[in-house]
């Protein structure tokens, strides 16, 4: 940089478009920072302007200078364990910084990734989240304990059941109620059923970000089946508002044992076609192997969960170790990989599905009779009928959906195992109708803080496999 | 409308807890030992597995978490930030650690003096977009912390949206035709 002329001060005369050709070399054995310099024209006066690969102008939210270190290693993902070698060759001159996204169809949302590249190399990620802000935790406390579900619902818009089961469980902690066992069964039922769907679409968008487009046809294709029982049993395909506090809201329909056998016939069939498209496609191999590396121990020091801590070894399923709902009643095995890279992220993920379906098999036949919720007054509205009859249910009725029910203070910490990972709920409880304090840890919070350990030092192509392969919801992110 | 949650008191947190001087586990115990001053409570929900709280003072809250790492909390999982409007010290910082091999969580909850304590992503990198997410939320402040700035909200944002003095806002109703109505 130090032989290029001032072009404000400098001893060259005021720039012209013209002038820089007739002084320079030859184009061909120009630097690229001069070639970029040769058509800038700068207004006179001006500070000559920092390059913009030693950082960006974007306020607090900047790719820091190179010179700022701690911050600096977050962004190389160095700071657990340094595990690639630094080319020193590599010509200063090559650095440029790119930003992907928001807007951009293959960040699953709105995610911003600012890079720094040398050549093709990634050398530096920030990314930067926020776009997709609601508040929700915020808006948690403002709602009674019973509308909580319908606001908790939309965080990781893909795997809604997995929501409201965690918000439940807290409640039901500090409620100290008995769930029905039919209220357990279905909440397993249709949570597992939401891992598939979940795990589905992760096969559809992570074929597509790869470059396998038809992928994306078959996997929406099978999830369709999926939500169609949602929307059979919940009346919506999203958000259901499904799981609450004291059971379920509702039974299951007539006949859901047919919709079952059929989605436990057709998804199995549409899996092992995905498996039989990609599992030895060279290509996909090739996208896919040694890409995009997370070792356990990088594992646990970023909280990375789920099925990305799986696929680097880590034998880590809260269904075994910390059961909830009963699922302990059901067989069922943990899938683990070896590599940790995008592959086995997604053969962790392919197996979770016929895992999940095997659950979904034993419900289907153990399914036990009885209460889809808690006969607590406090806590379930009694039924229609019977306000007509009785003082106390009229009372009841109106209690909870004006004020609603209390909760015993205390702090609750309840994890489920979402499809993304730990899904966990921090309840603070005041004792009063509304929750004090809802703090919602995000599986994707903390996979979106592990990018730079999995991006970095890998080809820029490679940004778009490794993202897809951490399954990020952004509305899980940001909440 | 109904009212807000009742205001937190101090004692809300030991609401049927066991408070026990000396844990019987052995890896909290040994924990106990070397940190006197912290205060552990154990307690089994009726629903759910065996909950393992420690309440560190400020003074010693790195060097405990950094402890905990050691003695087989290695697993980071969680970080937030609790506003108890009235309480002293006011904000709380709650940290969640795992043991895979021993199948136990140990939550660490800080009573925040002012509103800045020390950062611990120094011992777990993790904790840095979550001690950003509490500083955006809550404003508290992680001295040490390489990158404190904004996360979720835009930089330019005034204020600190889940403390409990933050209004949720509100949007006027407006009657047009109350005016003409006599």
């Amino acid at each position: 940089m130090s032989d290029t002329p001032n072009l404000v001060t400098g001893d060259l005369e005021a720039p012209t478009i013209e002038a820089p050709h007739d002084a320079s070399p030859p184009i061909e054995s120009d630097s690229a920072d001069r070639r970029r310099r040769v058509h800038d024209v700068w207004v006179a006066g001006t500070e000559e302007p920092e390059w913009v690969r030693q950082a960006t102008d974007e306020g607090a939210q900047e790719l820091l200078p190179d010179a700022d270190e701690p911050a600096l290693a977050t962004q190389r993902g160095v700071v657990v364990s340094d595990d690639y070698v630094v080319d020193d060759d590599v010509d200063e001159e090559e650095r440029q910084i790119i930003n992907m996204g928001p807007q951009h169809p293959s960040t699953h949302g709105v995610l911003r990734l600012q890079l720094e590249l040398e050549g093709e190399t990634i050398r530096r990620v920030k990314p930067i989240i926020g776009y997709l802000h609601t508040g929700m935790e915020k808006t948690a406390e403002t709602l009674t304990w019973l509308q909580g579900p319908t606001n908790v619902t939309r965080m990781d818009y893909l795997s809604p059941f997995h929501n409201e089961l965690a918000y439940s469980l807290a409640v039901e902690q500090l409620l100290d109620v008995d769930i029905p066992p039919r209220a357990q069964a279905i909440r397993i039922l249709m949570s597992e059923l939401n891992r598939v769907s979940s795990h589905l679409l992760f096969l559809a968008t992570q074929g597509m970000d790869i470059g396998a487009v038809s992928m994306m046809i078959y996997g929406w294709r099978e999830r369709e089946v999926c939500l169609a029982f949602f929307e059979k049993v919940t009346g919506l395909r999203m958000n259901h508002n499904y799981i609450r506090p004291g059971g379920v809201a509702a039974d299951l329909p007539d006949g859901w044992e047919d919709d079952v056998e059929e989605l436990l016939s057709v998804v199995p069939a549409g899996v092992s076609e995905y498996e039989e498209l990609l599992n030895e496609n060279p290509i996909f191999l090739d996208r896919t192997q040694g890409v995009g590396v997370i070792t356990p121990e990088e594992c646990k020091a970023l909280g990375v969960t789920g099925p990305t801590a799986r696929a680097s070894g880590i034998d880590w399923d809260l269904r075994k170790v910390f059961p909830y709902s009963g699922i302990d009643a059901y067989e069922f095995d943990v899938p683990v990989g070896k590599h940790g890279d995008v592959f086995d992220r997604y053969i962790v993920r392919v197996k979770e599905v016929g895992q999940s379906l095997r659950i979904v098999r034993q419900v289907l036949e153990t399914m036990p009779a009885g209460d889809y919720r808690t006969e607590d007054r406090k806590v379930t509205p009694p039924p229609r009928k019977r306000i007509d009859e009785s003082m106390e249910a009229l009372i009841h009725h109106f209690k909870i959906f004006t004020e609603g029910f209390k909760v015993s203070p205390g702090e609750v910490y309840q994890a489920v195992e979402s499809p993304r990972g730990e899904l966990g709920m921090y309840v603070v409880s005041t004792g009063g109708a509304r929750p004090w304090r809802v703090h919602v840890r995000a599986p994707s919070f903390a996979h979106v803080q592990a990018l730079p350990v999995m991006m970095t030092d890998s080809l820029v192509a490679d940004i778009v496999a490794t993202l897809a392969s951490t399954d990020p919801v952004l509305g899980d992110v940001d909440r | 409308m109904t009212d807000q949650p009742a205001e937190p008191t101090p004692d809300d947190a030991a609401a049927e807890a066991v408070h026990l001087p000396v844990p019987d586990d052995p890896i909290l115990a040994g924990l106990a030992g070397a940190f006197p001053s912290v205060e552990f409570v154990s307690f089994s929900p009726a629903a759910g597995p065996q909950q393992d709280i420690a309440h560190v003072p400020a003074a010693v809250y790195p060097e405990f978490v950094a402890a905990a790492r050691d003695s087989g909390f290695d697993a980071f999982v969680d970080l937030c930030g609790v506003d108890y409007l009235r309480r002293d010290p006011r904000f709380e910082i709650v940290v969640n650690l795992l043991s895979h091999e021993r199948r136990q969580r140990l939550r660490i909850r800080v009573g925040v003096p002012g509103d800045v304590v020390a950062s611990i992503t120094q011992v777990f990198e993790g904790a840095s977009f979550y001690e950003r997410e509490a500083y955006d939320l809550f404003g508290i402040r992680f001295s040490g912390h390489p990158d404190l700035t904004r996360i979720l909200l835009p930089d330019e944002w005034e204020g600190y949206p889940l403390r409990k003095d933050y209004s949720v806002g509100s949007v006027p109703v407006q009657f047009k035709e109350a005016h003409q109505a006599t």
